[in-house]
């Protein structure tokens, strides 16, 4: 019971913050357009035409349900619902992605197994995990030759780096007893690995994934601004070239969404691996 | 001389001491236990027990010496030696039953699905542990349910040799008496060969056919095998009313009250150093099967 009223509490609250924020938003858009002095960038990017003001949250809304009602329409190379748009980028997300988890799993497996594999690969991971992964893009560009496949690759690059240091890092942290438990009852490599070593790894190696799925999310919005052609970045840049602000705050809201959804797949993930000792 | 079925011949093991030099934890230890016996080792923290153990169960190698079973060295650990250790040997991701299922699959791997789980059903009840519980996880059962399906899941698997390293040490006395007379059940049963660390000198006594002594390390010894001369079955309500019950435990407070520490840090010979055979028996001590000399006995009474 109390929890219940506790959630409902937050609940009003929450819609209350988002009328109010609303409300404020709609109510400033007028005051800024009498007030506003518009910069000289402004003007030369066609400020002074009422289209680019920043609209009001009742003009996003209309947009939002203009696109939701029909995301999927394809009229050209510029002109995709947001569904398309979006799909394509959950597409290159996944498979860079899921390339990514294909080599970082493994190989963070055998780093936490070996000292002398983490020795050895250490040094290399150091240096390039910090690298930023839109870095990479010209080189990919230019090797590659495919800007689909760079952004891909761009994903991969981003996201195989919190896979392999969880995996590593819980396959090296697993209790010494349940080791020893597969060992006394003769399981092979091969068996231990996946009873006893990714169960009990589990949890941290999704922790790994989670936190990796959430930075492919905001680094292909940047891939796709700098690739062009398709995806919900190259959209979002889009309508900035085409002074269409509604737009944009939409797709920004959208960006959210989706990045939301795909971090709570991964929270329910967690849960299904989760133990307690 | 006929070998017993497990023999431990002039087991060393140094570690190092950390500034440069080595400690040597036990030197040349050497005795044996018989098919079916159940075997206490008492001995103060730090003296060398799991460290024995754990060559017993083949997860680690001593510096020197031989175990052999069945005649046949041991080396790396085997289903033929079952462990129970006294913490976390339970996998917390799967339930009761899947955990004595895991063992029971590994050991059984021909039998069918539908075997494994009736016979891992089977030892759980054994242990007292039925319906429902047996689906929750480690984490939803008391200390000494966990330590009850580690049981289950050693004995289930029907090792030639179980090693069970203080697996009552973390529970509350209460729990630890209705686990040490489940224990003694599910082990009447079967016949297993037991070696057991303990540091609780009742639940040796109630427990086993013999007790192995340890000194303090460093330098540990095996020093002495004490028989224990009260009839099976045993119950802890009534052992305390056998006339050789006080006459052992004296004995055994004495040695871990003052003479494990009297004898500690010898270095010994390069020999083997078997623990000297005490039988302390008030009752037939007159036409006692032991050859052993009666000059134990003496010792038992003084204290
Ligand atoms: N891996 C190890 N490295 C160094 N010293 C160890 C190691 N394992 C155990 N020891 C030492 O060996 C001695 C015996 O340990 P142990 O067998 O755990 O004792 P017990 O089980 O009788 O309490 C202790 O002094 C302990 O510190
Ligand atoms: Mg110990």
């Amino acid at each position: 019971m109390q929890t219940l009223t506790e959630n409902k509490k937050a609940a009003v609250l929450s819609i209350l913050i988002l009328l109010i924020g609303c409300l404020i938003w709609e109510m400033s858009i007028p005051a800024q357009k009498v007030a506003g002095e518009l910069t000289e960038y402004e003007m030369l990017t066609g400020g002074g035409q009422p289209k680019a003001g920043v609209p009001p949250p009742s003009q996003v809304l209309g947009k939002a349900w203009e696109q939701l009602s029909n995301p999927f329409y394809d009229a050209g190379p510029n002109d995709k619902g947001i569904g398309i748009q979006i799909g394509y980028s959950i597409y290159r997300v996944l498979t860079g992605y899921l390339l990514a988890a294909v080599i970082a799993i493994p190989l963070g497996f055998l780093i936490g197994m070996s000292s002398v594999a983490h020795k050895a690969l250490n040094p290399f991971i150091q240096v390039l995990r910090p690298i930023s992964p839109l870095a990479w893009m010209p080189l990919a560009l230019f090797i590659i030759q495919d800007s689909e496949a760079s952004a891909i690759f761009v994903i991969f690059i981003c996201s195989i780096w919190p896979m392999l240091i969880n995996t590593a890092f819980g396959v090296a942290g697993v209790r010494e007893d349940w080791v020893n438990v597969a060992r006394t009852h003769e399981l092979g490599a091969v068996k231990t690995a996946f009873t006893v070593i990714l169960p009990a790894a589990a949890p941290t190696i999704v922790t790994g994934m989670r936190i990796s799925i959430g930075i492919a999310w905001l680094v292909i919005v940047a891939a796709e601004m700098l690739v062009g052609g398709t995806g919900i970045g190259y959209y979002v840049w889009n309508e900035w070239n085409n002074l269409d602000l509604t737009s944009v705050i939409f797709s920004i809201l959208m960006i959210g969404v989706v990045g939301m959804l795909l971090d709570s797949m991964f929270g329910l993930l967690q849960r299904t691996v989760a133990y307690t000792e | 001389m006929v070998k017993p079925f497990l023999s431990i011949e002039q087991l060393t093991q140094t570690y190092p001491d950390g500034l440069g030099g080595e400690f040597t934890v036990f030197e040349n230890a050497t005795f044996g236990i018989e098919k079916g016996e159940f075997v206490c080792i008492l001995g103060h923290s730090g003296c060398g027990k799991s460290t024995i153990m754990n060559i017993l169960a083949g997860l680690a190698d001593p510096t020197s010496g031989v175990v052999k079973m069945d005649g046949a060295h041991v080396s790396g650990p085997s289903l033929d030696r079952g462990v129970v250790f006294q913490n976390y040997s339970l996998l917390p991701w799967l339930s009761a039953l899947k955990n004595v299922t895991f063992g029971v699959a590994a050991r059984f791997p021909q039998w069918s699905k539908d075997k494994v789980i009736e016979h891992s059903t089977a030892f759980l009840a054994k242990v007292g542990l039925t319906g429902d519980t047996i689906h929750r996880k480690p984490s939803q059962l008391s200390g000494g349910m966990r330590q009850r399906v580690s049981i289950a899941r050693a004995f289930a698997n029907e090792p030639k040799l179980l090693l069970l390293d203080e697996p009552f040490g973390a529970l509350d006395a209460l729990t630890r008496g209705t686990i040490q007379d489940e224990l003694i059940k599910v082990w009447s049963d079967t016949d297993q060969t037991v070696f057991m660390i303990t540091h609780d000198i009742d639940e040796a006594i109630l427990l086993a056919d013999r007790i192995l002594l340890m000194t303090n390390g460093p330098m540990a010894q095996v020093a002495e095998s004490v028989e224990i001369t009260i009839p099976r079955p045993r119950n802890r309500t009534s052992i305390v009313e056998h006339p050789n019950y006080y006459a052992i435990r004296n004995h055994l407070v004495q040695f871990l009250g003052q003479r494990s520490a009297e004898l500690a840090g010898q270095p010994g010979d390069a020999g083997p150093s078997s623990p000297e055979t005490v039988r302390i028996d008030l009752i037939e001590d007159t036409d006692s099967e032991d050859p052993e000399p009666a000059a134990p006995i003496l010792r038992a009474v003084e204290g």
